[in-house]
């Protein structure tokens, strides 16, 4: 059963189709996989479905549970079970840890319990960490698998993460593919916007997006090797991301 | 009249301050209601003085030699009506290698035209320790205006650190201006975190002079102002000396119609020396913002957040 679609999804920035007439249907409790290579629109198509400032001007829609969502702001869509895990992410002078994980589960039960939990998941001590700042001292890892454990709390329907092997270490990369496996199991489904063959290998399903457009869907194995052998060698030139997306 | 019991423990209520510390034989507390010492309590090592003047009370505090005040030594300034001034002539004198954090809470809780005044003169000696947290709780009308002013010394390995912030209410009038000199080895950070609201008017001028080798200085501050609150940030930091070292670090986030300035001047005089300066102003970072507004915060409860997070 499908959570989430893009029905002919376009987007243009600065006069350029970045996303040029994207349709995918997401199953429900899935892990997908959306590949492609520097430039495909993978990012653009993650900050569009979570309504991003400058991804709005869309024509075609989104539908979360069968009902569009494109009129709606960036923190509805999320208090409605969306959620968006940065490529590179943010830091926050001051904040401590147990505050930005907080902010997730705000008015929860057991509050305390669930964000020490979710800093154990993704393999970081909480008395370490928990009143540290989500700032400049950690490293680009670090605060990767803050983010991690700040969806793992929040426990949305639909996560997305960018690129999550990113800056990671190859210890910490364990973690963070238990992660995802943890959302799938609590009832999340997860969409792995990558170009690296390692996480691909971690989805169940795949669509390949280049120049905007979807090439291909189906099974890991099939896209993975299409995507390997035909895309990653490819020396066609995607547009970059005029807003510095990640891409 | 004579002040009471119950006046003092009216004041340290305002102040948010554990009752236990005014029962504690071995915590310092001096407690100045206008011009009135309501009541103060002193330990071994540490001595404290104060005369009331027509509008304040005038006040010293030495540490003597070798002494190291274990506890937080709290001093208690406020003026509850809603009316007044309250002026402070303090002399604070650190004898070498002596060691106190004084813990000041400024309580204006119901202030619609109160002015609280602060001139101290601040002498920190050879291999001392003196920090200074201003803690102030204000009425919600912002009626308060406070001019905080300090001159301090801070001889060969001295320690000196301040922090002001606001707990509650609003702003009112802040005017910092603190001037401070390291010699050799001596040490220096200044702290300021202030949110303002309304029309709130936020001014800090902080002067640091590392004029001995190998001194070391921060002048830090974090502001955030919102609505047609006003912030004005000067922050002077000179060094003269081989290997002296200094940090000049200005934050301040600009909401509605509010404005907000800095202006950090790092001056060096000595090709051994060396200083550096970072200022960002401007509305809260975007994908700071968006990251919240992922996790279902509004936008409000996202700001709020990122200023609280920014003023620790």
């Amino acid at each position: 059963m499908s959570i989430l679609k893009v029905k002919d999804l376009k987007l243009d920035l600065s006069g350029k189709p970045i996303l040029d007439g994207l349709t995918m249907d997401f199953s429900e409790n899935r892990i997908h996989a959306v590949v492609g290579p520097n430039g495909a629109g993978k990012s653009t198509l993650a900050q569009t479905i979570m309504g991003l400032s400058g991804y709005r001007e869309i024509s075609g829609d989104i539908l979360f549970e069968g009902e569009s969502i494109r009129e709606l702001d960036t923190d509805e869509r999320a208090r409605r079970g969306i959620t968006l895990a940065w490529q590179e992410p943010a830091r926050f002078e001051g904040l401590r840890i147990r505050d930005f994980i907080g902010a997730s589960i705000r008015g929860k039960k057991g509050r305390v319990d669930l964000i020490a939990d979710s800093l154990r998941k993704v393999g970081m001590e909480p008395s370490i960490y928990l009143d540290r700042a989500v700032d400049k001292t950690l490293s680009g890892g670090e605060r990767k698998k803050i983010e991690l454990a700040s969806i793992l709390a929040m426990k949305p329907k639909v996560a997305i993460l960018d690129e999550p092997d990113s800056g990671i270490d190859i210890d910490s990369l364990e973690h963070i593919f238990e992660a995802v496996k943890l959302l799938k199991k609590e009832g999340a489904t997860v969409l792995l916007i990558t170009h690296s063959m390692a996480v691909l290998g971690h989805a169940e399903h795949a669509f390949l997006i280049c120049c905007g457009k979807l090439q291909d869907k189906g099974d890991v194995k099939s896209i993975g090797n299409y995507f390997g052998k035909r895309c990653l060698p490819c020396d066609h030139k995607n547009e970059p991301d005029v807003n510095g997306g990640g891409l | 009249m004579r002040p009471s019991d119950g006046d003092t423990r009216k004041l340290f209520e305002f102040a948010d301050l554990d009752m236990k510390n005014l029962d504690d034989p071995e915590a310092a507390h001096v407690v100045i209601h206008e011009n009135q010492v309501l009541g103060s309590n002193t330990v071994p090592g540490l001595r404290i003085e104060a005369t009331p003047l027509s509008d304040g009370v005038k006040a010293s505090l030495r540490v003597e030699r070798d002494q190291v005040i274990a506890k937080p030594v709290h001093l208690c300034f406020g003026v509850v009506p809603k009316t007044g001034t309250q002026r402070i002539i303090i002399d604070v004198q650190m004898e070498e290698n002596a060691r106190a954090a004084i813990l000041a809470h400024c309580v204006f809780p119901f202030a619609e035209d109160v002015r609280h005044l602060m001139e101290g003169t601040i002498h920190i000696s050879r291999g001392a320790f003196y920090s200074y947290h201003e803690r102030h709780v204000h009425s919600p009308q912002g009626g308060v205006k406070v001019y905080p002013k300090a001159s301090v010394t801070v001889e060969e390995g001295g320690t000196f650190i301040t922090e002001f912030e606001l707990l509650k209410g609003r702003v009112g009038l802040i005017d910092i201006d603190y001037e401070v000199s390291c010699a050799r080895e001596a040490v220096m950070e200044m702290v300021a975190r202030v949110s303002g609201t309304g029309d709130d008017v936020i001014r800090i001028n902080e002067t640091g002079h590392l004029t001995g080798e190998k001194a070391r200085g921060v002048l830090r501050s974090k502001i955030a102002v919102r609505d047609d609150a006003q912030a004005e940030i000067r922050n002077k930091l000179t060094a003269s000396a081989p290997y002296a070292r200094g940090h000049v670090d200005c934050k301040e986030i600009v909401q509605d119609r509010a404005r907000a300035t800095a202006v950090p001047i790092v001056e060096v005089n000595h090709p051994r020396a060396h200083i550096t300066h970072e200022a960002a102003i401007g509305s809260v970072d975007s994908k700071q913002l968006e990251t919240l507004l992922a996790r279902g915060l509004s936008e409000d409860e996202a700001v709020e957040l990122i200023i609280q997070g920014l003023l620790g």
